[in-house]
């Protein structure tokens, strides 16, 4: 049996389960962020998480690819844990090397873009297919050309990020992200450092992606993205999930008080 | 004239505003430094043309004498060879002052107190009696015996122990700056590398350091010039260096004054020139800035940039 179906059988993960959480939680010192969250995202589906700044969501997407560490719980992509191993009912740490290469088929978009400002937009977009998975330079070169034209940058291959928008920029991010073929893509926050007229052209290259088939988690708070394009909705307050659902559905007529009150000063 | 012309384009004949005259303000405490500048500076250069004591054909002379070119040569390998070795011992020590270990940081921090904190010239004569402390440095592997032993005399050399200890001082101050350059670097940038699958070995040499080179070039290449003038100290323990050679020839003919001047020409024309060196660098890695050209920077530029067919500035 593959680690895969192992892990599968084990904890009771659907087959088609590219995110699963089951009781995760996070605690920096004395203070618990992140509280037992669990969350499935199936393949190819699209999950928007809101919720107030605190509420632990950015966490738990920095959980995702082990960008933090889990106090508690487990947390597997596509099957598999990314920062462990699973053997003899024990969880190892798994080597550098092997979480890097994990990581890389999880792609992320920061709310601060943090494009490498030292490189040009081509540079940003090969530096990882060349160094992680060795790519040839043609190659990468020729697929961040598509990738570009996707995002409609092309004309900007030869610019540094400083010479973009916030909304080019976090675009480049976007397309930086999918050089690597990832298997799902996290957004923390992605239009929220962007002037409010900005924000329509990135919302539109992730509504394309949604509609290619792409695995998204989205912490946001552009709840008509949420309702548009999400599969469904997540709803976090103080370090646990509140409500989820429908996102059409949870935004016309929420259960909890907690999501309505929320809902009211947002939208 | 038309209605819509606005009141104010109305010519009129004599209007107040056209006969206002603008006076400047007057900086008299500019004009009195200017003059105790001038009057400074005649005194000097009457003093430097007119007292023979200056000697400046003698001088001249010494210029290019084959010893001087020597010692020279044996300073520029100094301060070449001390600051590449600073250099690595003193990113080495950044990156264990970054680090997440405490012991790693600890030692690193101990290492900047000390090395920083002793005097270089101490430093230089405490390497150089290192026989005093240690006789020999041997090797002996259990069961096997001695592997190899060496008198520390014979390798303590006044060259090596001026690159010691020079090297190990001067990193102390490296290990600094290039701490402040990594550290200047947002960690959101760290962030997004180990998000793509950077390991941390390629997110130092790829995204940090090339990020924090635009901080450490300019601290470092004063650094550089600094240590230039810091190896004057080796004289201290007879490694024939520029001043050495100069100290060692006025020893013998009294022309004291002529050969100091020139030892100061030959220190001056090196960190001009290190000084256009540096101004490269730091243009290298800012390129990403984009920064305007200031007209002085430019004036350099063309001056000593080689020129490239086709490749507009």
């Amino acid at each position: 049996m593959t680690p895969k179906a192992e892990n599968q059988a084990r904890f009771g993960v659907a087959p088609d389960a590219m995110v699963f959480a089951r009781g995760v939680r996070k605690s920096y010192g004395p203070l618990e962020v992140l509280k037992g969250i669990d969350a499935t995202v199936p393949a190819g589906s699209v999950a928007c998480i809101i919720g107030p700044s605190g509420s632990g969501k950015s966490t738990f997407l920095r959980c995702i690819n082990h960008l933090e560490q889990l106090s508690g719980g487990i947390l597997l992509v596509d099957g598999e844990f990314v920062g462990y191993d699973l053997r003899d009912g024990k969880l190892y740490e798994v080597k550098n090397s092997l979480l890097c290469k994990r990581r890389a088929d999880i792609g992320m978009v920061f709310q601060s873009f943090n494009l490498f400002s030292h490189m040009t937009v081509m540079e940003n977009l090969i530096e990882a297919p060349l160094r992680v998975r060795g790519m040839p330079v043609g190659e990468a070169r020729a697929k961040a050309e598509i990738l570009l034209a996707r995002v409609g940058l092309s004309d900007k291959a030869a610019r540094y990020p400083r010479e973009l928008s916030g909304g080019q920029q976090q675009r480049v991010a976007i397309a930086r992200a999918l050089a690597m073929n990832p298997k799902v893509l996290l957004f923390d926050e992605p239009t929220s450092a962007l002037d409010p007229e900005l924000v329509g052209e990135v919302l539109q290259v992730m509504r394309d992606l949604a509609a290619s088939g792409m695995t998204m988690v989205v912490v946001t708070h552009e709840i008509g993205f949420a309702r548009e394009v999400g599969d469904q909705l997540i709803f976090m307050d103080q370090g646990v999930i509140v409500e989820r659902g429908v996102p059409r559905e949870m935004i016309a007529n929420p259960q909890s008080p907690r999501t309505r009150e929320f809902l009211s000063r947002v939208l | 004239m038309s209605l819509a012309e606005p009141d104010n384009m109305i010519e009129r004949p004599s209007d107040p505003i056209d006969d206002l005259v603008v006076v400047p303000r007057r900086h008299y405490g500019i004009w009195i430094g200017m003059v105790v500048a001038l009057l400074f500076a005649f005194v000097i250069i009457r003093a430097l043309a007119t007292n023979p004591a200056f000697a400046w054909d003698v001088a001249a002379g010494y210029l290019f004498h084959p010893s001087i070119m020597r010692g020279l040569a044996k300073t520029l390998l100094l301060t070449v060879v001390i600051m590449a070795a600073a250099i690595v011992v003193g990113t080495i020590i950044a990156i264990m002052r970054v680090s997440p270990s405490l012991v790693l940081q600890s030692f690193a921090s101990a290492y900047v107190w000390f090395f920083r904190g002793v005097p270089a010239l101490i430093q230089l004569i405490f390497w150089f009696n290192l026989s005093l402390l240690f006789r020999t440095f041997s090797l002996s592997l259990p069961w096997i015996g001695p592997v190899f032993s060496v008198n520390t005399n014979d390798f303590m050399t006044p060259f090596v122990s001026a690159v010691v200890a020079l090297s190990l001082c001067e990193a102390g101050y490296l290990a600094e700056i290039i701490r402040a350059g990594i550290k200047s670097v947002p960690s959101g940038q760290s962030e997004a590398a180990s998000g793509l699958g950077l390991s941390y070995g390629q997110i130092l040499r790829r995204i940090i350091l090339p990020q924090a080179m635009r901080f450490i070039v300019p601290p470092t290449g004063n650094e550089a010039i600094s240590l230039l003038k810091m190896t004057s100290l080796v004289t201290f323990i007879a490694v024939d260096d520029l001043f050495y050679t100069a100290q060692s020839i006025y020893a013998r003919t009294f022309e004291t004054i002529p050969l100091l001047i020139v030892v100061a020409f030959w220190y001056l024309f090196v960190v001009t020139v290190m000084s256009i060196g540096q101004h490269f660098l730091e243009r290298y890695y800012g390129r990403s800035d984009k920064l305007d050209e200031s007209p002085f920077a430019r004036l350099i530029r063309l001056a000593f940039a080689p020129r490239r067919v086709g490749v507009l500035p």
